[in-house]
């Protein structure tokens, strides 16, 4: 699904989060069950001064706005989601300077739970940088 | 043979702050969130002052499900390398520079929905070997015995 208005309304939803919007989250695509957040290094998100390299809680806070995205983009359109749990693996450090841009995709939906799963990249897209799987709450509308 | 004369309260408690503050004050995200942390012995509170720009859904409105993950991990990390420091501290020498335990997985369980006000969290370090460290947390607001989230996480220790 790649209707402009849908997305572009997923969008202003998504990004004027407060959280998000400190951490300079940008939706690159959604729909179809899948969506693709982004965010900007920047030194504030630090976590290791020696390195430079971005703090993991940031990068959990990007994955974890990606999976609710693909939740709100899955087709079934639930109301509203919430993170029931949320996974993370680290496989390397993100390269200081680069963008993040987190992946995720709902690839299973029930009554009442929602199944997903993400990855995180920098500029080099062959060798994630984090995945992440997570379950979330389906709230459906009346 | 008399036993040296132990250690004035203040110079201990002044060497404990001044460590506590060299593991907390160099990492910027740490101050981006607002945290900061309580010492009571070696037992380290961390506090999250409520802040708007921690809120992710504005119509409950609740605490963004990253900042809780990252409050989380946050105190894991500072709970971790506390005790790394701790003896070399104690002993009444300036820890070498510690190389930050680097985070491999990191679970959280997301148990009641955050309220627009501060949170409050304490890690337990379960296992700190050469290598490899297992650490639970958990973190909560009103009520210290209704947690609003708890996670594991596995960290990896620098080989020195």
């Amino acid at each position: 699904m790649t209707d402009p208005i849908l997305i572009a309304r997923a969008a202003t939803f998504l990004t004027a989060l407060p959280h998000s919007q400190a951490l300079g989250m940008q939706l690159d695509a959604f729909g179809a069950g899948e969506a693709t957040l982004s965010m900007a290094y920047d030194p504030r998100f630090v976590g290791d001064p020696v390195t430079g390299v971005i703090h993991g809680g940031a990068v959990s806070a990007l994955m974890d706005s990606a999976c609710g995205a693909a939740v709100l983009a899955h087709p079934d359109a639930p109301a509203s989601t919430a993170t029931i749990d949320l996974r993370m693996d680290y496989m390397r450090s993100a390269t200081p300077g680069q963008r993040i841009v987190a992946r995720a995709t709902c690839y299973h939906m029930t009554r009442n739970v929602a199944f997903v799963r993400a990855t995180a990249f920098d500029d080099d897209d062959s060798r994630p940088v984090a995945t992440a799987t997570a379950t979330w709450t389906v709230e459906r509308a009346g | 043979m008399r036993r040296p004369a132990p250690e004035a309260v203040g110079v201990i408690k002044g060497r404990r702050d001044a460590a506590l503050r060299q593991l907390v004050e160099g990492v910027p995200y740490i101050g981006f969130l607002g945290i900061q942390f309580d010492r009571r012995g070696d037992e380290l509170t961390a506090i999250l002052p409520y802040a708007d720009h921690l809120i992710g859904n504005p119509t409950i409105p609740a605490l963004h499900g990253g900042a809780i993950a990252a409050f989380l991990e946050v105190t894991a990390i500072v709970e971790l390398s506390w005790s790394l420091i701790w003896e070399e501290m104690e002993a009444g020498r300036t820890p070498a520079s510690l190389r930050l335990p680097r985070t491999i997985d990191f679970t959280v369980d997301y148990l009641r929905s955050g309220l627009p006000r501060d949170a409050y969290a304490r890690a337990r370090v379960n296992r700190s070997g050469r290598r490899f460290a297992s650490v639970h947390v958990e973190t909560w607001q009103d009520n210290r015995d209704r947690p609003m989230a708890q996670a594991t996480g596995h960290f990896l220790l620098s080989e020195s």
